[in-house]
């Protein structure tokens, strides 16, 4: 067959597969099981070398701040200790009072299950990576991902043993967030542009009174249809206040360390949401 | 049959390193992009039609993989390889100058296409910054990664023609 006709075929079976998985995902199930058998096994294997031996090099490297950091962190915990009596005490306070009111607790202990990153995007546009379980392990699409007690982001595609995970630092990624103390809603975004600092946006901030301030916790709100909420984003670094002067927006220095990242939390409880039919 | 066989074997490996090993030695976040040196090397050693298909392979691996939809990383890579496969009438073993230029060419404008088409659609205008930052640094990267990578797909290429041209002739 002449190279021009095979093109022409190829170039229409794209378009077709783009069309049909705009829309649905019947594609995705034989070809992430495919790509389950044939690159997750390789990508398994070079990750742990791969890691082993960025790890040994890290190691050098890191001995002497190691040291120091020892020191200070012998400090901080003393700090620590304290104020955990003190909150110890706040939390003994709060029982009590809850008893009284008969409140549960609002939010109960998520399911937990821990996955190995085996591998990273491809390209360097956008921030996604693969763990290494998947349908088998019971996760499914949209169930969301945390590490360190931050949120990294939400399964966005399965294979029997593999899931691809997008990163909420990704500049495709939109989530629904609040500040902790005033219950502010805002949008967090990813921005390439940021991605090099570690830092993400956040907009639609509506502060009228001016109470947010920045060093403030934000969480994932209540109002998100895809992550559960009261998980911890960040905290805001900075703020201004848009053109319009109705909202505000600024950045976000995330929880978690998104470039030494090797080991996250899979939620695989799903927020419940009102279905369509 | 050994060729397809050891085609799909790099395609493989490439992709593989490319989305862990290279991740540990990013250089200012940046990975090089092994799949388009794949690509545009078949295509301007092997012509339109290996280009094509091993670019189709390559694209449709990234879009199970990473894609957001099915095609999109397949259509740009099989283009590509298809445009490479033009110039495997002037390309010469013995001439490393034509490679680097395609190669160059087609991480720069693969590159572009994306930018247009993930982040212009998305109102991200600031095209110097994203070129500067990101579209640049990847196409120096993967050159770089080109000198040590090229040499072995060339002469990987030259045993598998010998291999064909014998069997050919105990056919004879």
């Amino acid at each position: 067959m002449p190279s021009k006709y095979l093109l022409l075929i190829l170039t229409i079976l794209c378009t077709m597969l783009m069309l049909v998985t705009f829309g649905t995902d019947v594609f995705n199930k034989p070809l992430n099981s495919v790509v389950g058998y044939v690159i997750v096994p390789f990508q398994q294997g070079i990750g742990k070398v791969g890691g082993w031996l960025s790890n040994r090099s890290e190691e050098l490297i890191q001995i002497r701040t190691l040291l120091d950091e020892n020191a200070k962190l012998k400090e901080e915990v003393a700090r620590l200790t304290e104020e955990n009596t003190l909150l110890q005490q706040d939390k003994y306070e709060l029982n009590n009072l809850r008893e009284l009111m008969e409140l549960s607790e609002q939010y109960g202990e998520y399911n937990k299950v821990g996955a190995r990153i085996i591998a990273r995007d491809s390209g360097n546009w956008y921030s996604s990576f693969i763990i290494d379980k998947g349908s088998n392990s019971g996760f499914s699409v949209d169930m969301n991902v945390i590490a360190g007690g931050g949120l990294v982001g939400r399964i966005t595609s399965v294979g029997p043993n593999w899931s691809r995970v997008t990163s909420i630092i990704s500049d495709n990624s939109n989530v629904s967030g609040m500040t902790l103390a005033t219950e502010n809603n805002l949008i967090v975004s990813g921005d390439l542009k940021l991605m090099a600092e570690n830092c993400i946006t956040f907009s639609q901030l509506v502060d009228s009174q001016n109470l947010v301030a920045e060093g403030d916790k934000v969480v994932t709100s209540n109002i998100s249809d895809k992550f559960l909420p009261n998980i911890l984003i960040g905290y805001i670094s900075s703020i201004d206040i848009d053109a319009n002067n109705l909202t505000k927006s600024g950045r976000i220095t995330p929880a978690v360390d998104f470039e030494h990242l090797e080991e996250v939390l899979v939620i695989t409880d799903m927020k419940q949401t009102v279905s369509e039919e | 049959m050994l060729r397809k066989f050891v085609v799909a074997i790099f395609i493989i490996v490439s992709f593989v390193l490319q989305c862990s090993v290279f991740g540990n030695f990013a250089l200012a976040g940046i990975i090089p992009n092994l799949m388009i040196i794949l690509t545009s090397s078949f295509g301007f050693m092997r012509g339109e039609k290996e280009g094509l298909i091993i670019g189709f392979c390559c694209g449709l691996l990234s879009d199970i993989c990473f894609g957001g939809f099915l095609g999109f990383y397949a259509l740009v890579l099989m283009y590509i390889g298809f445009l490479n496969g033009k110039f495997s009438r002037i390309f010469y073993p013995e001439d490393i100058k034509l490679p680097i230029a395609l190669i160059i060419t087609s991480d720069l404008s693969y590159g572009i296409i994306c930018y247009m088409l993930m982040f212009m659609l998305r109102g991200r205008f600031q095209f110097g910054y994203y070129f500067m930052h990101i579209i640049l640094p990847e196409a120096l990267y993967t050159i770089v990664v080109t000198m040590f990578l090229y040499p072995l797909i060339l002469k990987v290429n030259e045993k598998l023609e010998a291999h064909e041209k014998r069997r050919a002739q105990k056919f004879v």
